[in-house]
């Protein structure tokens, strides 16, 4: 399962080792509604990235002393499965998932009406099955839409992407090998109604008309992305409606 | 819980100063605090510093051991940032393994060091692929008064310019030290520069009352040559593209001057 490293990772016709432009994202399935036992879920594969979000909730807080009295709070667990990467990972939660969880919870806070539901919990579950870069971006897109498809009401939905700097390029959508070999990483969570940046990070380096420009390319995938949500969304209940049809 | 909860009236008089351009405390919207800096406070670390700014203070020690590098870069030196919210800085801070808050400081500060290549880490191999020199900075905030990012990227980046490298020599197979040291060798200055979004205005180093009535938070960190090495965004907010646009302009003016007072020659 060796990943060979190409010598370049983006040749003369801006054609990148997967075949993709730099503006192009990766081929994205999304489907809403894949675990019963959930009050909402969704599963997404973005690539090689293959992620499954759950939502319980809103529902009674344990310990019940972080209850808040004027609103819900959402928790939220990213975490990778030790198969997902090529060495394996650790089951218990690293530094790196403890950080990515405060994130990906603040990048869709913004996004939820937590104020109808004062005292409970909403608990989120992000399950990263295979990771190939890009992994909390795709995590968020496919939480947000676990949280719609658990009828939880919300501003908008969340999409994530990220953008970067592959040999002196910006691109967008970064597999891992582009990630590791590249010079800098964007990634970047938008809800489009309220032209609202909910996730930021940055690392490596770019000038600061770079930043910006990562920053354009990353909502212009997030764009795509949002597409795609909602026809998931659209999809599980048409089918809802067809069962009921019948 | 005193100092943790802000009374709404208080809460709304910062707003709304923010709106009219000012601050509580009387600095201007992208002001800083005044920083004071001290090194070498701690004779037992090999680099060391303490950091006041305003009432936020914070230590660094750096700590320079021998150990393994890792696999994929066998000759160079390895970084590891770790920080402590100390339980007597403030009452919400709790003894106890880190938690997010501290993990993700620690982060931001190390993403700073390490993306801005601030340390010459190639010149910390002892012998390639088996050792080489681990540096390890430990954030320690002593007092919680707000903007602990920049605090403690500051105070970090002042400890390794204190940082001595002892001289050594290897006998069989270890290390066995000599007098007399060396600087750390160091090549970039990174600086966090963090923004606080209040009333839809972006204020510079927040101090502890503006970081609770906040809807977000934006750090942005600038090395020596005016790029930019690390972003992170925080709280529950959200930033919108013009706000980060003029947050990354801002940041590049804080950061040459916070740099020109910290690094001198």
């Amino acid at each position: 399962m060796l990943q060979k490293v190409p010598e370049k990772l983006i040749d003369e016709n801006n054609v990148r080792v997967d075949g993709r432009g730099v503006n192009d994202l990766r081929p994205i399935k999304i489907e809403a509604g894949v675990l019963v036992n959930a009050d909402g879920s969704a599963y997404i594969e973005q690539g090689k990235n293959k992620i499954l979000a759950a939502v319980y909730g809103p529902k009674e807080l344990h310990p019940k002393h972080l209850a808040l009295p004027d609103r819900a709070i959402l928790r939220c667990r990213y975490h990778m499965a030790p198969f997902s990467v090529q060495e394996r990972k650790s089951p218990a939660p690293s530094r790196r998932e403890m950080e990515l969880s405060k994130v990906i919870r603040e990048s869709l806070e913004p996004s939820i009406f937590l104020e109808y539901y004062p005292r409970t919990s909403i608990d989120l579950f992000i399950e990263v099955l295979q990771a190939d870069g890009g992994t909390r971006c795709a995590g968020i897109t496919v939480a947000s839409l676990a949280l719609a498809d658990a009828g939880i009401p919300m501003r908008d939905l969340v999409a994530a992407c990220a953008a970067g700097k592959v040999e002196g390029k910006l691109v967008l959508d970064l597999t891992d090998l582009e990630d590791k070999g590249g010079e800098a990483d964007v990634p970047l969570a938008w809800m489009p109604h309220l032209n609202a940046v909910t996730l930021l990070q940055m690392d490596g380096m770019l000038t600061i008309d770079e930043f910006e420009q990562a920053v354009n390319i990353a909502i212009e995938g997030c764009k795509q992305i949002y597409k795609l949500q909602k026809e998931a969304l659209k999809a599980k209940y048409v089918t809802v409606k067809e069962e009921a049809e019948e | 819980m005193s100092s943790t909860i802000v009374a709404r009236v208080k809460q709304r008089q910062i707003a709304q100063l923010i709106s009219l351009g000012k601050r509580l405390d009387g600095r201007g919207l992208t002001d800083y605090r005044e920083a004071q800096v001290e090194t070498g406070v701690i004779e037992r670390a090999e680099g060391s510093a303490r950091v006041l700014l305003g009432k936020t203070e914070v230590m660094v020690g750096v700590k320079i051991e021998a150990g393994e590098p890792f696999p994929d870069v066998p000759n160079e030196g390895v970084l590891t940032v770790n920080a402590e919210l100390v339980p007597l800085a403030s009452p919400t801070f709790e003894p106890g393994p880190p938690d997010e808050n501290s993990i993700e400081l620690a982060r931001v500060v190390d993403r700073g060091i390490r993306e801005s290549k601030a340390i010459v880490l190639e010149e910390l191999c002892v012998e390639p692929g088996k050792k080489v020199f681990v540096v390890f900075v430990d954030v320690y905030v002593l007092n919680h008064d707000g903007n602990l990012i920049d605090a403690s990227a500051i105070a970090a980046l002042a400890a390794l310019l204190n940082t001595k490298v002892y001289n050594y020599e290897v006998k069989e197979g270890e290390i066995k030290i000599k007098p007399g040291y060396s600087p750390l060798p160091m090549r970039n200055y990174p600086i966090a520069v963090t923004f606080a979004k209040i009333n839809d205005k972006l204020v510079v180093d927040p101090w502890l009352e503006e970081e609770q009535v906040m809807d977000a938070r934006l750090t942005i960190t600038m090395e020596n040559n005016g790029k930019i090495c690390a972003v992170q965004k925080g709280g529950y907010g959200y930033f919108t593209t013009q706000q980060i646009s003029e947050a990354a302009k801002i940041a590049h003016e804080k950061a040459v001057e916070l740099r020109k007072r910290l690094v001198k020659g």
